[in-house]
């Protein structure tokens, strides 16, 4: 398969083989993206989070139908957990968007976590890139069933949508530190229930602490199954999009996401080559031992490690 | 290189015993790979669509309906007519021993009944797909 060509010519099997290539750290699949790497920044991103079972699926799956309407191409990248004993997963996400996957102007992939705990998984970001590449207007990316800290969405999204539903809790769950921080639009979904108006005010009177002058989210009421205040909740959606634009907002959540992105693929590769370099010379175990026998402690390992490393470096740049 | 092997389960036709298709997409999480489960009451089109776009290795489908001479010749023929032809379609399910030879000649890899170990399912899996 000509995965170049296929996604020139927008080729859905090759785009999708691109994902898996990332995803499996192929270096190929990246030479392809920095090859392409210009044509990013065209679609909005657009997180969904919130905790399990709020509906995070059925409120992408009716926002995606309200932009094909308007004839928008919507990409949608769903992650769910990975098993942590198995490295097998579920990937469910696709029971709630059955309708979209004939959409000829719809692409959706899940993935597992695959090891990363922020709620997202590490090749998210890299799916995100390849869709943008492929030409969608709108990307939307579905995280895990979120607790209280996994707050990785930021880092990539440009709108974060919390959903949120009635019942979870008193209003001091609404004030603590984490997921609660990063909606930049509110949904309490299932709001014919029980509580809903409720958890719609607390979230309204967290939302008004908040510090003067910064965008105040919006709250918007939803039954997310019955399509009841979708529209509503676009429209909050692309209200933020427009402050990020004309605020120059956007431009500073850029830089500090890309910087994160840099920082991250400068990690892994620091500790890509750490490995590289112990399975040959069994440097990590031989230092695990000496710091097992007390004869050095583990900052002193690190250290000793990263200097070796960066001789190394200067060594064959020589 | 190590990679997850990618399987979508998928339980077309229009009946809504998904109790199989769930135990085996259990079973298949347990083994290690990542399952795409997509529900009930998929059309072929739906579970073509899918595979391609999660880029599966493997589509496991269960009919219980009765259908099944029906659904699982469909889902191939729109599989090779996507150029998605190396895709390992594999079938579960209530199905008759004297239809299983047809499915066969029709492109199916291999169908388990009620009772087959989901081991043997596994094992079928990770030697006949064609991505290694």
């Amino acid at each position: 398969m000509d995965i170049r060509a296929g996604l020139q010519s927008g080729n859905k099997r090759a785009v999708a083989r691109l994902i898996t290539m990332m995803e499996n750290n192929d270096p190929e699949a990246f030479n392809i993206i920095k090859e392409n790497y210009v044509k990013t920044g065209n679609a909005k991103i657009i997180g969904i989070t919130g905790p399990p079972g709020a509906g995070k699926s059925t409120v992408t799956d009716k926002l995606t139908k309200l932009l094909r309407q308007k004839g928008k191409k919507v990409g949608i990248v769903a992650v769910d957990p990975t098993s942590p004993f198995s490295g097998g997963a579920i990937l469910g996400d696709r029971i709630r968007m059955n309708d979209l996957s004939t959409d000829e102007g719809v692409f959706i992939r899940s993935m597992g976590t695959r090891g990363a705990l922020g709620g997202l998984s590490k090749a998210a970001n890299g799916a995100v890139k390849i869709l943008d590449i492929y030409g969608l207007d709108y990307i939307f990316i579905e995280t895990v069933g979120v607790g209280q800290s996994e707050v990785d969405i930021i880092k990539l999204a440009d709108t974060v949508v919390m959903v949120m539903v009635p019942g979870l809790g008193d209003d001091i769950q609404a004030i603590k530190a984490g997921i609660m921080e990063i909606g930049d639009v509110f949904a309490v979904n299932k709001s014919d229930r029980d509580g809903a108006e409720r958890t719609a005010t607390e979230i309204n009177m967290m939302l008004d602490l908040n510090k003067q002058g910064k965008y105040r989210p919006s709250v918007v009421k939803v039954i997310a199954s019955e399509n009841n205040g979708i529209d509503k909740l676009l429209e909050q959606i692309e209200n933020h999009i427009e402050f990020m634009n004309t605020s120059g907002e956007y431009l500073s959540r850029k830089r500090m996401s890309i910087t994160t992105e840099i920082v991250e693929i400068f990690r892994d590769n620091i500790i890509h080559s750490l490995k590289e370099l112990s399975e040959k010379t069994r440097v990590i175990e031989a230092t695990v031992e000496r710091v097992l026998t007390k004869e050095i402690d583990p900052y002193t390992a690190a250290n000793e490690m990263y200097e070796i490393l960066r001789k190394k470096e200067v060594g064959n740049s020589d | 290189m190590e990679r997850p092997i990618r399987v979508l389960v998928a339980k077309p036709g229009l009946d809504g015993h998904d109790r199989g298709a769930k135990v085996v997409a259990r079973a298949l999480r347990d083994a290690g790979m990542e399952v795409i489960y997509t529900g009930l009451r998929q059309t072929p089109e739906q579970i073509t669509e899918s595979a391609i776009q999660e880029d599966v290795d493997c589509v496991a489908i269960s009919i219980l309906s009765g259908a099944h001479n029906h659904l699982f010749p469909k889902i191939v023929k729109l599989l090779r007519e996507k150029d998605a032809g190396d895709i390992l379609v594999i079938g579960g399910g209530v199905i008759p021993e004297d239809d299983i030879p047809g499915l066969i000649e029709a492109g199916v890899a291999a169908i388990f009944t009620p009772g087959t170990p989901t081991g043997i399912t596994i094992d079928f899996i990770k030697e006949n797909i064609s991505r290694k």
